[in-house]
Order: C-alpha cells, then sequence, then structure tokens
C-alpha cells in the first residue's frame, strides 16, 4: 500500500499533465468564447509536449551535450549520464505546429467576428438561425 | 532536476492556466497565456529540455502573445465567461 502511493506521488509530473489537459479540454468544451477556445486548445497542446518532454526525463542526468566534443569525439559516451534528447527534438516540431495553428484559429476568429460583430458562440448561433 | 522546483514551477503552470481561461476579460486571458507560456519554458529548463525551452521562450511567450493582443484589439475585449 504504501509502496504503490510512493510510486502514484513520485510521479506527479503527468499528474499535472493530466490536470493541465483537462483544463485545456475543459476550456475547448464549455466556454462559449471564441478566443477562450483557442487558448483552451493551446493548454492542451503544451500539456501534451509536457508529457512527452516528461517521457525523456532522467534521474542523475544532465543536459543532452557533450561538453568535450571538440577533439573529435576520442571519448566514450554514456547514454546514461544524459538526458534522452528524442522528445525535445520530436516537441520541437509540435511548438511551431501549434503556433501556425494559432495563427490560422486567430485569422478565422477575426473573420468571425468581421461577419457577425461577435464573438460569442451563442449569439452568432442566434444570428445564423435568423438568417 | 530539482524536485522542489520542478513541483513549484508546475502549480504556478496550472494557476496561470486556470486563470487564463476563467478571467472575464480577453486582453487579460492574452498576458495570463503569456505568463502561463513563459512559465512552462521555465519548467522545460529546469527539466534539462533547454531546446525546447528556448523555441517556447520566444514562440509560446513571446509571438502567442502578440497574436493573441493584436486578435483582441480587432476584435473586442469584451465575454461573458
Amino acid at each position: 500500500m504504501v509502496d504503490l502511493l510512493t510510486i502514484i506521488i513520485s510521479k506527479y509530473n503527468y499528474w499535472g499533465y493530466i490536470v493541465l489537459m483537462m483544463i485545456g479540454l475543459y476550456a475547448m468544451i464549455v466556454k462559449k468564447n471564441l478566443v477562450k477556445k483557442i487558448i483552451g486548445m493551446s493548454i492542451f497542446q503544451t500539456a501534451i509536449i509536457f508529457f512527452y518532454v516528461s517521457i525523456g526525463m532522467k534521474k542523475n542526468a544532465t543536459i543532452p551535450i557533450i561538453s568535450h566534443g571538440h577533439d573529435g569525439g576520442e571519448h566514450a559516451v554514456h547514454a546514461v549520464d544524459f538526458i534522452n534528447p528524442l522528445p525535445h527534438v520530436l516537441m520541437l516540431t509540435a511548438i511551431v505546429v501549434s503556433v501556425a495553428t494559432l495563427g490560422v484559429a486567430l485569422a478565422l476568429a477575426i473573420k468571425v467576428y468581421q461577419q457577425y460583430n461577435s464573438l460569442e458562440e451563442d449569439e452568432i448561433d442566434s444570428q445564423i438561425k435568423v438568417k | 532536476m530539482i524536485w522542489q522546483l520542478d513541483l513549484i514551477i508546475l502549480t504556478f503552470v496550472i494557476f496561470c492556466g486556470i486563470g487564463a481561461i476563467t478571467i472575464k476579460d480577453l486582453l487579460g486571458a492574452a498576458i495570463l497565456f503569456g505568463a502561463y507560456s513563459f512559465m512552462m519554458s521555465l519548467l522545460w529548463a529546469i527539466m534539462g529540455a533547454v531546446d525546447v525551452s528556448f523555441t517556447e521562450a520566444s514562440v509560446g511567450a513571446g509571438v502567442s502573445t502578440v497574436f493573441f493582443v493584436s486578435a483582441v484589439f480587432r476584435t473586442t475585449r469584451r465575454t461573458k465567461d
């Protein structure tokens, strides 16, 4: 029982990931304002990036930079001493994709505002039904 | 990784996220989202992902906040929830 509790508490990064992901999902589903929905989408994306970076984390390891790389790499590199850099490199792409998604979503929100003069979803819905 | 610092920054991130979606002003939401992104970049620097941290500080906290603020100026600050 104590072992199980220790395991659950020591994985607090994953609990934070779950909380952030649920905040983003709640904002995307429940909030009526379009900009709030877009903020929720961004929080959701950063939560997933956070999960992937947490996977690559390692205890008693340093950042993945070889400090003696200038001598042609004659020394052997122990992978145990370095944090796994593969999830980081994958998530760099995800960050760039997320800012592109954000730009497109905000441009669409501005077009919706010019058309219906409102950012609230229920007001836009009622205007669509009148037409 | 220093786990005390990691836990404190993670709490800041969660509170900034909750604040960004509950505040009843879109400009305030944009600023709180910028704070959220900055805290996230600090978290990644602590977790050893320095390249991700650089990119998040420039793209997430910089460009995203500019996008949100300009979008709020082109539309309206009013929000119901």
